[in-house]
């Protein structure tokens, strides 16, 4: 195709994109360097016929002036990321050196909210993600052994969990969960310890999101996994089975090295929708145990006082985190587009 | 399994069919619940005293003489108006799907037939984005739509929509349109069309397959989105998403709970009608990025 020819046709959607998503992340850098402006004070003398008193005021007009003429704010350079509510390096040294053993360390840096947010979107993006995997690859190998007529319906409702927004789907099991709820009873009655709350504790809440997170995802892995046991090579498997593989060498030498290629595309996939978490926090009502990045953002976005350059910094940083856990497939690409010319 | 030799034992049989009814009630078990649920009282659906209260409706029958009472969904259809965040998301979807499925036509069509090396760098800044949280976006947004008053209002939310669209929809339709014969428009061009005139008479007759596919997926973005809705959108303009979870701020009265399991069943019905009728799309645009693997 033409360069020019190209151009047109390509426009509309670099355009789309250009606007809405690069200059976007310029705007958030550079608003993540920048501060409000304090409010001017201005002096002023009142004289009654005794004494004088001087008194400080806020002088809007200025303020208002000083706003106006840049509506950014002042520049700060990198202090926004430097504060204690994200990178904190100052409390992180000060917890190194007068540390008490690493677990005291951990402790204190878990104290801050950034690496708490950190803390909490890592361990869900790195637990749940194999997790799902194994849940879908099993679902898959069992599913494929049913009568075709059942399939269908199976594949049905297994979308489901998937399809439906996370903030929806996550409140239809929270209010099972809730303590009031069928399975929130359930669960008391069980263990039989009446003030069983799973919305109480921090351990209990990571345990039900990242529940949530398999039970979201898994549908994506099992689909994946399903159309690739289609493919598979019927004649791998027999000379497999004439060579006295069992079941589980079978599943283990060959279906497993067939799927391959695929549990490395739903692990990319996955790690790259699991480190955006969000709209289960909210769900779940979850954010005094569990914040991830995302809410982390969010919340400093909402309310009525819009904190526009916190949120920026801490967006800054989500999307080198993002760039770092991308890295790998980027590498591959390349190669792969290299290799063919 | 065609094959004998490919018989399981019936243990195994039987194991295995277990695992699929057990994965069958946790995946369809909680949305069957909250269905039937929706048409108790809140002291039903929550129901400490006994659970099988929630499945007979025992207090649903106390206070209005039957074991179903529609009391939630008119108090979230009616009083909170939930119909106009319905009305709301019908016209973000359908615009977000409109325009996303025309500008990603258009590119990935030309992405499929260019062989020069920057297609490649779009291919791969189309990854990146499409790897980005929207919700890290949403502060860039902010300042320069409170500047020029376009905050609050359905276009910019549709176009902001589109844009965060474009990442994947690129990348589906371009490997859609890899699948289509190049001989088919090169012979058209060879006939006199411009490139233009091939991909409008020769391209656009074949491409509905991918093309309805991905709208599946644009469809079902602009409809869950919830970090951009959310932010961008003022009180009277909320998609249904923002809707039910601005609901939740006002849980703490009695029966407002209802009011949102009523929100959530109906935002759901339409997802699982769609899913009835376009399961094949799904599954077949789930695993056709998986192929490329």
């Amino acid at each position: 195709m033409k360069h020019k020819t190209f151009f047109w046709f390509i426009l509309p959607t670099a355009l789309a994109m250009l606007l809405f998503i690069a200059l976007p992340i310029v705007s958030v850098i550079t608003q993540s360097l920048f501060t409000p402006h304090e409010q001017v004070f201005k002096t002023v003398e009142n004289c009654t016929p005794f004494k004088c008193t001087q008194s400080t005021t806020i002088d809007q007009e200025a303020t208002e002036a000083l706003r106006e003429a840049q509506p950014l704010g002042r520049f700060v350079g990198l202090s926004i990321y430097l504060d204690r509510g994200h990178l904190a390096f100052g409390e992180v040294a000060q917890a190194w050196q007068s540390r008490d053993g690493f677990g005291d360390f951990f402790n204190k840096i878990g104290n801050l909210p950034f690496y708490r947010a950190m803390a909490f979107t890592l361990s869900y993006t790195f637990v749940v993600t194999p997790l799902l995997i194994i849940l879908g690859f099993m679902i898959a190998v069992a599913v494929n052994s049913l009568h075709r007529h059942l399939k269908g319906l199976v594949i049905f409702f297994s979308l489901l969990p998937m399809i439906v927004s996370p903030l929806i789907g996550s409140l239809v099991l929270f209010w099972m969960v809730d303590s009031r709820g069928v399975l929130g009873t359930g669960l008391q009655w069980l263990l039989s310890n009446p003030d069983l709350s799973l919305k109480a504790s921090t351990g209990l809440t990571w345990i039900m999101l990242m529940v949530y997170g398999v039970w979201h995802s898994a549908p994506f892995a099992f689909v994946v996994f399903y159309a690739g046991l289609q493919t598979l090579p019927k004649d791998t498997l027999e000379s497999a089975m004439i060579d006295g593989a069992t079941r589980w060498q079978q599943i283990r030498y060959v279906v497993i090295p067939h799927l391959m290629p695929l549990v490395t595309f739903v692990a990319l996939i996955q790690l790259m929708d699991n480190f955006r978490v969000f709209e289960p926090i909210v769900g779940f009502n979850a954010e005094a145990h569990a914040q991830s990045l995302s809410w982390f953002i969010f919340n400093d976005l909402g309310g009525e006082t819009r904190l526009l350059s916190s949120a920026s910094a801490s967006s800054v940083l989500t999307i080198l985190g993002v760039a770092i856990l991308l890295s790998p497939v980027l590498i591959r690409t390349w190669r792969d587009f290299n290799s063919k010319g | 399994m065609s094959s004998k030799a490919f018989k399981q034992p019936w243990t195994l049989r039987t194991a295995s069919s277990v695992f699929v009814i057990a994965w069958l009630i946790l995946a369809a078990f909680p949305f069957l619940w909250t269905l039937w649920g929706s048409f108790k009282v809140e002291l039903d659906f929550f129901s400490k005293a006994d659970w099988r209260n929630a499945l007979t409706g025992a207090r649903t029958m106390a206070e209005h003489g039957s074991s179903f009472t529609g009391n939630g969904y008119s108090g979230a259809w009616v009083q909170e108006e939930f119909w106009r965040a319905v009305f709301n998301t019908a016209i973000v979807c359908f615009f977000t799907v409109a325009i996303s499925l025309t500008i990603g036509t258009l590119g990935g069509y030309a992405l499929s037939r260019s062989s020069y090396r920057y297609t490649f760098w779009l291919l791969i800044t189309a990854l990146i984005f499409r790897a980005m949280p929207p919700i890290t976006l949403v502060a860039g947004y902010l300042l320069p739509f409170f500047e020029w008053n376009l905050w609050g209002i359905l276009p910019t939310t549709i176009v902001v929509l589109v844009a965060i669209n474009q990442p994947f929809t690129l990348w589906m339709l371009h490997s859609f349109f890899q699948k289509i014969p190049k001989e088919l428009d090169e012979s058209a061009k060879v006939d006199g069309c411009t490139q233009f005139q091939a991909f409008r008479h020769v391209i656009i007759p074949v491409m509905w397959p991918g093309v309805i596919t991905t709208g599946l997926f644009s469809f079902l973005l602009a409809y869950n989105d919830f970090a951009v809705t959310s932010m961008l959108l003022e009180k009277e303009n909320q998609t249904m998403v923002p809707k039910i979870a601005s609901f939740l701020g006002t849980t703490q009265t009695e029966g407002n709970v209802m009011f949102a399991v009523a929100a959530v069943v109906s935002a759901t019905a339409p997802l699982f009608i769609l899913v009835m009728f376009f399961q094949r799309q799904i599954v077949s645009g789930l695993t056709q990025g998986a192929v490329k693997g």
